[in-house]
């Protein structure tokens, strides 16, 4: 059986990997890919307490709601790329530093 | 008995210590999965090699015939040209996605053999979640052919991984749904347990022959036609249309990994035959298949390939469908009829009535998307037939006959 | 996968070399995700990071959710971002760095986060064990059975989610000309 913490290490991780990407990545494109990897991350963590609750085989709550998460990473991402490809079309740059439209 | 308690079994036997049990465990897994992966190899010799026999046949000639019985050896001669070639590297490619590309092609195709059902006990591991993993495969192709046409850095090539993630994303759709229909009845998504629950008991006698394909015709003919385009056969060959376009997104490929994409291709058409087989027509079930167990696998394999063998009649004699026509005959006929089979199925069989009646509404709705999609697919072939014929009519002909009805089409 | 008896506790069991391997994989991923500076690779260590993830709800004994993780995220969303990255390519083969102007900022605030992480994790005595899971088809039937009874509004709510950000996203990305 694989400890508990081994899987909140590894979640932690990916979340501080996606932070960064969603923070410090120039393109929009990766800064969606780091909110994915954060998603990922808490889905990680859901499972493994799931997994590690009292009755893993009753209380199904944990994957119910990582099921949930997955379907709506997959609405968030559609709307996003949208975004992304609109602005692009526009701008013809997805570089987030260029993109201040709104500042005085 | 399972394959692989036998196996554990044996090495116990043979003298190996209890306290060494995931040695053990490990050993027996891994020659399974060795010996089943080196089996997708070979059969991929025997493979090519009935494709160019049955298209032979088909266009009025032998076929190959001068190494080995039968030119069996025709495929290792040729093997053996493409591992000599020169391995070319385009200078501008994307190394790291062009090189994994034809491993991981082939990868996402051998990894369906471990829930194929040969026999009874005689799968690599019956997963709880067997035909989802399944559709989760294919998505393992569509990054292959991705990272291929961008890693090769040429726009064909680029435009053609486009082509194949759209084809196969489309039809993914309706193959998925046609894939729930067996799980709806038998309420398991094991392959072994689907494939056991098509038996057909006469008193005591096992017969095997209660397959799904005659309770649901309609889900079967839906599965064969998607599974088509996900193999990318003929009709649907487009992506790579041998006769016509130069090549898919392999265009920059040479030697030996471009060997590895057609032997995906090849071993993919021969799975989703398989799954066909393990889902639709009974699996390893057939007359006297329980009382002789070796039987099973021997039935699984020539019911496997003589799907294997329509797919290849099917490509010879068929023409090829537009793109755009494709596309539609997924999300405007396949879906929908799909989807309203799955709906009635769904409510028919929560409906308070005998179970042989709930059958047979399950069966009568299954014909009539069977004969809906055989008359839409019909008469798209009608049309091309006639617009074929047109088209090889002498120029001093033209417009001097009565038109031909094709409006309402293209 | 049957537990493993096992005389000498420091030995790692065949799971935990298993869950370290995928563990590597995810990691590996991620990094690419933030490091890489072509776009493409980071797709693709965003591929390697959701299979990583996927292997670890297998091994979580959670086979539904690793295999629709694979379905979903490797077999529509990686596909999405790909096509996205190459649809957007114009600018990127500028040699612009991949870090934007508060990259400094955004790596002070990940690694104080991560550290918190960690030093909240530290001093908490976690469960060690939980009973094995025996039928795993029950659960699998179970997770069905809840979205249609406990969970039906939310399952109802995400069908509806799920098809307004299809129809948005059609709005959105139409070309308009």
């Amino acid at each position: 059986m694989v400890p508990l913490n081994w899987y909140l290490i590894l979640s932690a991780f990916v979340f501080s990997a996606g932070l960064y990407a969603a923070l410090g990545r120039r393109n929009a494109i990766a800064v969606l890919m780091g909110i994915e990897l954060m998603l990922n991350a808490a889905n990680i963590n859901l499972v493994a307490f799931w997994r590690f609750g009292v009755t893993p085989a009753e209380n199904l709550d944990g994957q119910i709601f990582a099921l949930f998460v997955i379907a709506v990473a997959a609405a968030e991402v559609a709307i996003g790329l949208a975004l992304i490809i609109s602005v692009y079309r526009n701008r013809r740059t997805v570089n987030l530093d260029d993109l201040d439209l709104l500042k005085g | 008995m399972n394959w692989s308690d036998a196996l554990i079994q044996m090495q116990y036997n043979l003298g190996a210590p209890q306290e060494l049990s995931w040695l053990v465990q490990g050993i027996t897994y891994f020659v399974g999965a060795f010996i089943l992966a080196n089996a997708a190899l070979v059969l991929a010799l025997v493979l090519i090699w009935i494709t160019r026999k049955v298209i032979s046949r088909i266009q009025d000639r032998i076929g190959p015939n001068r190494l080995g019985p039968f030119g069996l050896f025709q495929t290792i001669a040729d093997a053996m040209k493409l591992l000599s070639k020169e391995d070319i590297n385009p200078t501008s490619a994307d190394t790291i996605s062009y090189q994994i590309a034809p491993v991981l092609s082939v990868v996402g195709v051998i990894m369906a053999l471990a829930v194929i059902p040969f026999g009874a006990g005689l799968i690599g591991a019956d997963l709880n979640v067997g035909v989802l993993y399944l559709v989760a495969l294919g998505s393992i192709g569509i990054m292959a052919a991705l990272m291929a046409g961008w890693g090769s850095n040429n726009k064909y090539a680029l435009l053609a991984g486009f082509r194949v993630v759209a084809q196969l994303l489309s039809y993914e759709i309706p193959m998925v749904l046609a894939m729930l229909a067996p799980v709806l009845l038998v309420n398991t998504m094991r392959m072994q347990e689907l494939a056991q629950a098509q038996s057909l008991f006469i008193g005591p006698i096992n017969l095997g022959i209660g397959w799904f394909v005659f309770l649901l015709p309609g889900a079967f003919l839906i599965y064969f036609i998607s599974a088509l385009a996900e193999g990318e056969q003929t009709p649907f060959d487009l992506l790579e249309a041998e006769s016509e376009l130069v090549a898919g997104f392999h265009i920059e490929y040479s030697g030996m990994k471009f060997a590895m994409f057609f032997l995906a291709q090849f071993l993919n058409s021969f799975f989703l035959g398989a799954i066909a087989v393990a889902l639709f027509l009974g699996g390893w079930q057939g007359p006297f298949a329980g009382q002789i167990p070796l039987l099973g696998p021997i039935y699984f394999m020539a019911k496997t390939f003589f799907i294997y063998v329509v797919i290849q009649w099917i490509k010879g004699t068929f023409p090829r469908m537009r793109v755009d026509q494709m596309m539609q005959f997924a999300w405007k006929v396949l879906v929908p009829l799909v989807l309203t089979l799955i709906l009635v199925q769904m409510v028919v069989m929560k409906l308070p009535l005998p179970g042989w009646i709930n059958s047979l509404l399950v069966l009568v709705a299954n014909i009539g998307v069977f004969i809906a999609v055989l008359n839409i697919m019909g008469s798209y072939f009608r049309r091309e037939m006639v617009r074929t014929k047109r088209s090889f009519e002498p120029k001093s002909l033209i417009g001097t006959m009565q038109p031909v009805n094709t409006s309402s089409g293209d | 996968m049957p537990e493993l008896p096992f005389p000498l506790p420091p030995l790692p069991t065949v799971q935990q070399v298993v869950f370290v391997g995928i563990a590597l994989l995810t990691v590996v991923g991620s990094l690419a995700v933030v490091l890489a500076r072509n776009l493409f690779h980071s797709a693709l260590g965003l591929v390697a990071a959701f299979f990583g993830a996927a292997g670890v709800y297998i091994i979580a004994e959670a086979e539904f959710i690793g295999v629709s993780q694979v379905l979903v995220y490797v077999g529509a969303i990686s596909t999405l971002i790909t096509f996205a990255i190459m649809l957007t390519r114009g600018m990127m083969f500028g040699a612009t760095s991949p870090r934007n102007r508060q990259s400094g900022t955004a790596a002070i605030i990940t690694s104080l986060t991560f550290i918190v992480l960690m030093a909240l994790m530290n001093g908490i005595n976690w469960p060690e064990a939980s009973e094995p899971i025996v039928d795993g088809q029950a659960i699998i039937a179970g997770l069905g059975r809840a979205f249609v009874t406990e969970y039906i509004i939310p399952f109802e709510l995400l069908a509806l989610l799920l098809l307004v950000a299809l129809a948005g996203a059609i709005v959105l990305a139409k070309d308009r000309n």
